[in-house]
């Protein structure tokens, strides 16, 4: 099914019923009226008091408009009764689902209260799909803002209260991959080297050579011990050596490094040595003599470095 | 001829204990190891007008002389490249008394390496800056090489390969360094010596190096006094006369990682410092009766023993395995457990024991020693002396 299948599927809950008009357990009444203020430590004489509710203007007592949907609620067994008739609600839950929404959090309501509700009063509730937005990337996740209106009335139909509610139906983001890399330590970059690290991030192996004398040197320095020249150009190596001696790192572990870590001093056919890993080979095989080429490796977005692999023997 | 054999001994030598958490400054131990050695020596701290110590040491001569009540100083001087300064503080002391700059030299080096700052640890997050010295770290640690065990197992795999050592080889420096570090109630591994086996199922550090091929990290302090010899007969001990004093930095040298010249399994630095030794004291290698030979890592001992002229390029092995560097053996080594054994104090605690096996105070004594080769840190520029009793 395209996603455009899938948004047409959504978008035609707009505007229709998810939960059909649905009487209270209960009539507003006292008792739960008591509890619920002395849990809210709210203690405003008219919610109990008949006269100081009188001296208000009031008839009597009147339920806080925070407990209307208490007055609907079917209680924490209904709701979860695989008995329990489906509803629009349940439906929608499921197409959000078959998206990937499988996650809920409430995010905003808002209540707009026509009459206050006085013990007797019998409260049903209906709610409706106002909206479902595009798709939102989100902290929580990829996710649809679902807005719905809650309407309140009276046994007689008339209107006591509506409700807008909204709430985000997300795609939990993937358990968080490992945490990256630590960067590999950096090298110190100064004007005798760095000509070197900025040919490596072109992955072109470059080595040092004298301007006069033409002798080649690594590591690099500013003046040949050959001839004393401060004058130097670079060659490209052709990537070509051997193994002339190695170490496998065990301990201490660099969280920039996987171990065992094979660190090679390598030859390369035009007579220099250098540092690097080895790639392509287990720790165990590695052998001083053995044939390797060049590769590259870029551990961190600014940082390239020489790699090498056995060489693969030429057929005979 | 030099000036310098003979012209000055080591007079007083004194330490802390070595332990693996002090519960002390530096400054402390410092100050607590130039007091006992000077005490040694039979001298008063305000006797003291010359100091040497490590550009790697924290505890600058002005603190010390301050504390101590050492007073004017005429000769303060520093010796780089870690542990390759130890016995370079030494012929420093011993230069400045035969010139006459000074009369009481003391070289020292104090630290809490183990409960402080670890060099095992590596130099990985070392602060980057554009020198020179940092940028050589450049070729390394983005490679994760960044550790002196990692630096060392370059060149032991290498002499491996050449010499065919093997890794039980490397393990006999480290039996015999902890069992002379048994006997030795000053040691960290005071009767607890190993057996090859011990060392064969130690873990990998840093192949082909094992845990137990791997000196200890130790929190302590050592001093050493020198003064002129002439001097030194009128103090309490018997001299240890410095006959040869060296340093040495050899062709193409790099801190720990001198893999570009064209053979790395000797230690030319090392062979350097041997040359000066004996042309200094006159003697060579069949004159020399004990050595205190530098074992941050054992697979470097070897290649010593070949620099050093005890025996051929590549058959140090068999000069181990025939139990050369036991007591009784034709060379006996590290009396005092090296820093395998004792303790890690860069090098310093070794030239003590030199001075003991000269005295005839070692633990360890083996018969008839007149003379005696101690050296400091290999793979970096290094140094070595020759101590010997009188004439």
């Amino acid at each position: 099914m395209s996603d455009s299948a899938y948004e047409d599927r959504l978008q035609a809950w707009v505007g229709r019923e998810l939960v059909t008009r649905r009487p209270g357990q209960d009539p507003v009444n006292v008792p739960m009226i008591r509890h619920w203020v002395e849990a809210m430590e709210d203690d405003n004489p008219v919610y109990l008091d008949e006269d100081a509710a009188r001296a208000t203007g009031r008839d009597g007592v009147v339920a806080p408009a925070s407990m209307l949907q208490a007055w609907t609620m079917r209680g924490y067994a209904a709701s979860v009764s695989p008995d329990a008739e489906r509803t629009g609600s349940d439906e929608l839950t499921d197409l959000l689902a078959e998206g990937g929404y499988t996650s809920v959090v409430a995010t905003d309501s808002e209540f707009e209260f026509h009459r206050e509700l006085v013990p007797g009063d019998h409260v049903s509730v209906e709610e409706t799909l106002e909206a479902i937005s595009p798709e939102k990337k989100t902290a929580l996740g990829p996710g649809r803002f679902i807005s719905t209106v809650k309407t309140y009335r009276d046994a007689s139909g008339e209107i006591v209260a509506t409700q807008r509610w909204r709430m985000l139906r997300f795609r939990p983001a993937a358990k968080p991959e490992p945490a990256p890399k630590a960067p590999r330590p950096r090298p110190a970059i100064n004007h005798d080297n760095e000509f070197w690290f900025a040919a490596a991030r072109e992955h072109r192996l470059v080595i040092q050579r004298c301007a006069d004398c033409k002798s080649l040197r690594h590591p690099p320095g500013p003046c040949c011990p050959q001839c004393g020249s401060f004058g130097w150009d670079t060659v490209e190596s052709a990537g070509e050596g051997h193994v002339y001696t190695y170490v496998v790192n065990h301990h201490p572990r660099h969280p920039a490094f996987d171990y065992p870590l094979v660190v090679a001093v390598i030859e390369l056919t035009e007579g220099t040595r250098l540092i690097a890993n080895m790639t392509g080979v287990e720790p165990g095989d590695v052998e001083i003599g053995m044939p390797v080429v060049l590769d590259w490796i870029d551990p961190d977005p600014d940082l390239s470095l020489p790699v090498f692999r056995p060489a693969v023997a030429e057929e005979s | 001829m030099s000036v310098l054999p003979g012209a000055a001994a080591i007079a007083g030598i004194g330490a802390t204990e070595f332990s693996k958490d002090s519960g002390r400054s530096e400054l402390r131990l410092a100050c607590e190891a130039v007091l006992a050695a000077v005490t040694d020596a039979g001298l008063q701290p305000s006797d003291v007008d010359g100091m040497v110590t490590f550009t790697a040491d924290t505890n600058s001569e002005i603190h010390i002389a301050r504390n101590l009540g050492i007073g004017e100083l005429s000769f303060f001087s520093r010796v780089g490249y870690g542990g390759g300064a130890a016995c370079g503080t030494v012929q420093q002391a011993a230069m400045a008394v035969a010139t006459g700059v000074a009369d009481v030299v003391v070289c020292y080096r104090a630290f809490n390496e183990r409960s402080g700052t670890r060099y095992g640890l590596g130099q990985a997050d070392r602060p980057v800056d554009v020198s020179a010295d940092r940028a050589a770290y450049s070729w390394m640690t983005p490679f994760g090489l960044a550790t002196p065990a990692q630096w060392v197992a370059m060149f032991a795999r290498r002499y491996m390969h050449e010499y065919g050592a093997t890794s039980e080889d490397f393990g006999r420096i480290a039996v015999v360094d902890r069992a002379h570090a048994a006997t030795n109630p000053a040691a960290w591994f005071h009767d607890r010596p190993i057996t090859l086996a011990d060392h064969q199922a130690s873990r990998w550090i840093a192949e082909p190096l094992r845990l137990l091929d791997c000196c200890q990290e130790s929190d302590g302090g050592q001093a050493l006094v020198v003064v002129s010899a002439e001097r030194a007969r009128d103090l309490p001990h018997p001299p240890a006369l410095i006959w040869g004093a060296a340093q040495g930095s050899g062709n193409d040298q790099h801190m720990m990682t001198s893999y570009y010249r064209s053979e790395i399994t000797g230690i030319p630095e090392m062979g350097l410092v041997g040359r000066q030794l004996y042309a200094q004291s006159r003697l060579t290698p069949a004159d020399v009766q004990a050595a205190i030979l530098y074992d941050h890592f054992t697979p470097l001992v070897l290649p010593q023993l070949e620099e050093l002229g005890f025996c051929a390029k590549g058959e140090a092995k068999d000069f181990v395995a025939d139990g050369n560097l036991e007591l009784g053996g034709r060379l006996p080594v590290n009396t005092h457990g090296g820093q395998l054994g004792e303790a890690y104090i860069h090098g310093m605690n070794g030239i003590a024991e030199g001075v003991r096996l000269v005295r005839g105070t070692s633990v360890n004594q083996p018969g008839d020693v007149h003379n005696v080769l101690v050296t400091a840190g290999t793979g970096v520029p290094t140094s070595g002396l020759i101590l010997g009793a009188s004439g």
